[in-house]
């Protein structure tokens, strides 16, 4: 199949891709680019997993072609934090045990730091309805809500009834 | 001691987790992040009929593709002695088990089932080329209603000529006897419906062959399982097979399975020579990876009229789906040894029936079998409590074994460890005020609000294992279900935990560590715990059943104190003392009452590895240890659940979910925590939302997840969680599994709060899932049929 070129800023570094025109963003990233910190978990933009930023904001990189990304900045979580320069919704997620096997975790942090960028106080519920399009099997999102709302200098409430 | 008071060592303590700054910098390493030089990428041509005959595959334009490597049939297989495993021969019942093939032979039983592979360069191309893989289908009859089976044709396996799979009872007293003396009999049809484990990784293998050597990543919970039977149906010494379960992306029971497709892509890269790599779509993952509960039962429960419980009778047609899985038809039997709940009844029996149909085989699923069986307990036992005007707390508490009656036999045999339920209870009415509840449940009605409350009191048998119960001479699961552990301590006296379980969210690696760490007198980071990698340590039993910390952390324990009982022989004959009077303390191990002089473990590794040990002793510092414990465990609790249900549009909100565990003695309470949030929305899950369905001609209407409903964060409340403590007696930590614990109890503490909201309304009882539809007909009809 034939391919087209793409430029790509990647968490601040330029990438020029020979890529088909029907390859994902994700496999972009987790193929070409080897970042695999962006993940896969359905097929049908449901479940949030690959949530990266695009010019800032959360886009689902499964939604969306790597052409239609051409000279945009993307960022993904490699992009977001290092082990030792953590963002703060990374720096939750892990003091609130905001995550259990890992899978999700990318998308959900991504999630919340675009969120926090567009709303720094966000309510409970404000926080439950951003990560309505990302899944996760493990938390029940207890501690995600938790983790976010943390990062943002608050406590989850005991009680959201 | 109480939930407040903190531990002077790492056990007990809350511990953020060892496993988390690679996960949450995208770090982790997971089955498709994994890329081997010359590697080539499957995928799956798979039955789009319920049941047909396959009377010709065409492979070759899929073949003469760009990029594709080799397309295989069934037919190419014949190198391979025996089908896919069923591990369950329980002594003196005979279990149908038909033939189940990697590569479908010649015909389908459900849809997804696998009939060819296709092999090439990229992701994609594989794809395509499926699409080119023509295959003549002959259909069927279809049968997909598993009462439907049960009564006769269409046969899901003619050479069978029956769709029962087998019969297996498991009685206690005299269950007529019972009924006879009770004052109120209630019977229901209860359905535990079919759902997915649906963890957010799929599965995924890489299979790379090198001449003598296989090694398999796969996302899978049972590493040491998949190495045996991938060496045992390709003809592999076992030695000479290795499987990495990496990082895995949750599993809920989905991934406790030996799958076709792991020996497929082990077989194709001995064949190709080179690398082999298949990625599950949730499309596949939703029709092809095993499923859980689909239990259509019959109960009766009998009652005096104080409400004490006299017999429990149920009769369970569980449905298997097309095949037998590893563990398939023991699954319901998970849930007849706990039949009476946490309750004193004398009279209890358990009749299942498995079936076959044309649909995705079963299995576990977190919980398996438990929930089914609490769900058929708890509401069964609301509506007694209804019929006999009794309050659900009265007649709970009524109904408790009394935590004086521990260790307690059940009138089945089995024997509960340790309880307190009327704890739990109490506890649990500190969070939850009834008479206010009730009081504004009454004003509420008024105002055309349906609020409802309902609880769950519950216990479960977990931490599978021990051999003697759960082998071949006992319930009949080929397999020995202990556990194994190693330690090392390296000479820099750093430690490694190496575990034969294989955790993949549970948080272990910090669970472990923190038990190590207080043993051996060193900060829980020094101890690395690995895991996961048949190479690495130990044969081990993996993780399934809320086993891994009540077994696994045992021999960990055990493994352990063999190390520590060598350093108190060293330090003794380094300090000129009894090794008995050696005692760990403040990072160093010295002689009672003289802290001043002692040994941190690093100078007795240093002692250990240059060979200056006391005479006769072996070098190095390193033990392993096989635990075998001598009975299960079982956690209890109570649940409540408040809901408000909308009579309008039938839709369910759930308001408060409280959650009182008991799981013996706390390692990491917020682990426990985790494991209780995520497994009450897996039980609420399948309570409101989640419903794997089959149309009649046994197309799957829920194939991904636009259409299966998984909860948001947006339908769910905050969970309310508190604890008691009642040590488990048979660890030597106390501790009891908890990974399971939520979604055992979660499903019927929904399901009677519904009800409990819609009594008025003349709705006795609606079977899950309870959705909007459901609920509004139950409502309109008054009384749900049931």
């Amino acid at each position: 199949m034939s391919t087209v070129p793409v430029r790509l800023n990647v968490n601040g570094v330029k990438h020029t891709l020979e890529v088909e025109p029907r390859l994902l963003l994700v496999h972009a990233l987790r193929d070409k680019l080897a970042l695999t910190g962006t993940h896969v978990g359905c097929d049908t933009s449901n479940c949030g997993a690959c949530t990266v930023h695009l010019n800032g904001e959360a886009v689902k990189s499964c939604t969306m072609l790597a052409v239609q990304a051409d000279g945009e900045e993307v960022t993904t979580i490699e992009g977001l934090g290092t082990e030792d320069d953590l963002h703060p919704v990374q720096e939750a997620f892990w003091n609130n045990h905001g995550l259990q096997c890992g899978y999700c975790t990318p998308g959900m942090i991504m999630a919340g730091a675009a969120l926090l960028a567009e709303n720094p106080d966000p309510s409970e519920t404000e926080v439950r309805h951003a990560l309505e399009g990302n899944l996760c099997r493990c938390t029940g999102y207890h501690n995600i809500v938790k983790s976010i709302l943390d990062a943002a200098g608050r406590s989850s409430s005991e009680v959201s009834a | 001691m109480s939930v407040a008071e903190q531990p002077s060592g790492n056990v007990g303590k809350v511990m953020r987790r060892k496993e988390d700054p690679p996960l949450i910098t995208g770090k982790g390493r997971y089955v498709d992040d994994i890329t081997l030089p010359g590697m080539l990428w499957a995928s799956f041509v798979r039955s789009p009929e319920a049941h047909a005959t396959i009377t010709s595959i065409d492979t070759s334009a899929a073949a003469a593709r760009e990029g594709i490597t080799a397309v295989f049939t069934g037919a190419d297989m014949t190198d391979v002695p025996a089908p896919l495993p069923m591990a369950w021969a329980p002594p003196g019942v005979q279990v149908n088990n038909p033939e189940h093939w990697a590569l479908a032979k010649d015909a389908v039983k459900h849809v997804g089932d696998p009939v060819a592979v296709v092999i090439g360069e990229d992701r994609y191309a594989v794809q395509d080329a499926v699409e080119d893989v023509f295959v003549d289908y002959e259909p069927l009859p279809v049968v997909v209603d598993p009462e439907q089976a049960i009564a006769g044709e269409p046969f899901v396996h003619d050479s069978l000529g029956t769709n029962r799979v087998h019969e297996w009872s498991l009685a206690g007293g005299d269950v007529e006897a019972g009924f006879a003396e009770a004052d109120v009999v209630v019977e229901r049809r209860v359905v535990n419906h079919r759902i997915a484990g649906a963890p957010i990784e799929c599965r995924g293998v890489i299979a790379e062959y090198r001449p003598g050597q296989l090694t398999l990543y796969s996302a899978t919970q049972v590493p040491h399982f998949v190495r045996l039977f991938m060496a045992l149906l390709l003809g592999i010494g076992e030695d000479r097979v290795r499987v990495i379960a990496p990082d895995v992306g949750g599993g809920f029971g989905q991934k406790l399975q030996v799958y076709g497709e792991e020996l497929v892509a082990c077989w194709a890269s001995r064949r190709l020579g080179v690398p082999v790599k298949w990625t599950e779509t949730r499309s596949e993952n939703m029709s092809v990876a095993h499923q859980g509960r689909d239990q259509i039962s019959r109960v009766r429960m009998g009652a005096k009229r104080d409400g004490t419980i006299t017999a429990f009778h149920v009769k369970i047609l569980a449905d298997f789906g097309a095949y037998n899985m590893i563990l398939t038809p023991l699954i319901p039997s998970l849930g007849a040894f706990v039949m009476g709940g946490c309750y004193k009844i004398p009279n209890v029996q358990t009749d299942i029936v498995g079936v076959f149909t044309n649909k995705c085989p079963t299995d576990a699923i977190r919980g398996a079998g438990r929930p089914e069986a609490t769900q058929m307990i708890e509401v069964t036992l609301d509506q007694v409590a209804h019929e006999l005007d009794m309050d659900p707390v009265e007649i709970r508490r009524r109904n408790f074994i009394p935590a004086e009656d521990f260790p307690a036999a059940t009138a089945t045999g089995v024997v509960y460890d340790s309880g307190n339920y009327d704890g739990t209870l109490d506890k649990l009415l500190e969070h939850v005020d009834v008479p206010a509840f009730r009081a504004e449940q009454e004003k509420l009605r008024s105002e055309g609000v349906y609020r409802g409350l309902g609880f769950c009191t519950w216990t479960e048998i977990c931490g599978l294992a021990p051999s003697r119960v759960t082998g071949p001479a006992g319930v009949g699961v080929q397999a020995g279900l202990w556990e194994s552990a190693m330690i090392r301590v390296h000479n820099t006296g750093a430690v490694t935990v190496y575990t034969g379980t294989s955790p993949h969210g549970q948080g272990l690696d910090t669970a472990f560590a923190q038990i190590v760490a207080d043993k051996l007198g060193v900060d829980p980071a020094v101890v690395e715990v690995v895991h996961g990698d048949t190479a690495i340590g130990p044969e081990g039993r993996n993780t399934y059943g809320s086993r891994s910390l009540a077994t696994g952390g045992e021999a960990v324990c055990k493994a352990t104190d063999k190390v520590v009982e060598k350093v108190k022989q060293i330090v003794a004959a380094e300090l000129e003392a009894a090794p008995e009077d050696i005692e760990v303390a403040g990072g160093k191990f010295s002689v009672k009452g003289s802290p001043d002089k002692g040994m941190a473990l690093a100078d007795v590794a240093g002692v250990a590895y240059i060979g200056a040990v006391p005479e006769g002793m072996e070098p190095g510092l390193e033990e392993t240890n096989f635990y075998d414990p001598e009975n299960f465990v079982f956690p209890f609790g109570a649940h409540a659940c408040i809901v408000d249900v909308d009579a309008e549009t039938g839709k369910v909100k759930v308001l408060r979910y409280v959650a009182v565990d008991d799981c013996g003695n706390p390692v990491n309470p917020l682990l426990i925590d985790g494991q209780i949030h995520g497994g009450v929305v897996h039980g609420i899950g399948q309570a409101l939302y989640e419903r794997v369905h089959y149309d009649a001609d046994g197309q799957l209407v829920t194939g991904t997840f636009v259409d299966y409903a998984l909860a948001t964060a947006a339908e769910l409340p905050n969970f309310e969680t508190d604890r008691t403590i009642t040590p488990s007696p048979v660890n030597s930590m106390g501790v009891k599994g908890v990974g399971e614990a939520g979604t055992i109890a979660a499903s019927a503490a929904v399901t009677n709060a519904v009800i409990d909201a819609l009594r008025p309304l003349g709705v006795d009882y609606i079977n899950m899932p309870l959705t909007p539809m459901r609920v509004w007909e139950a409502i309109n009809e008054g009384s749900a049929a049931s």
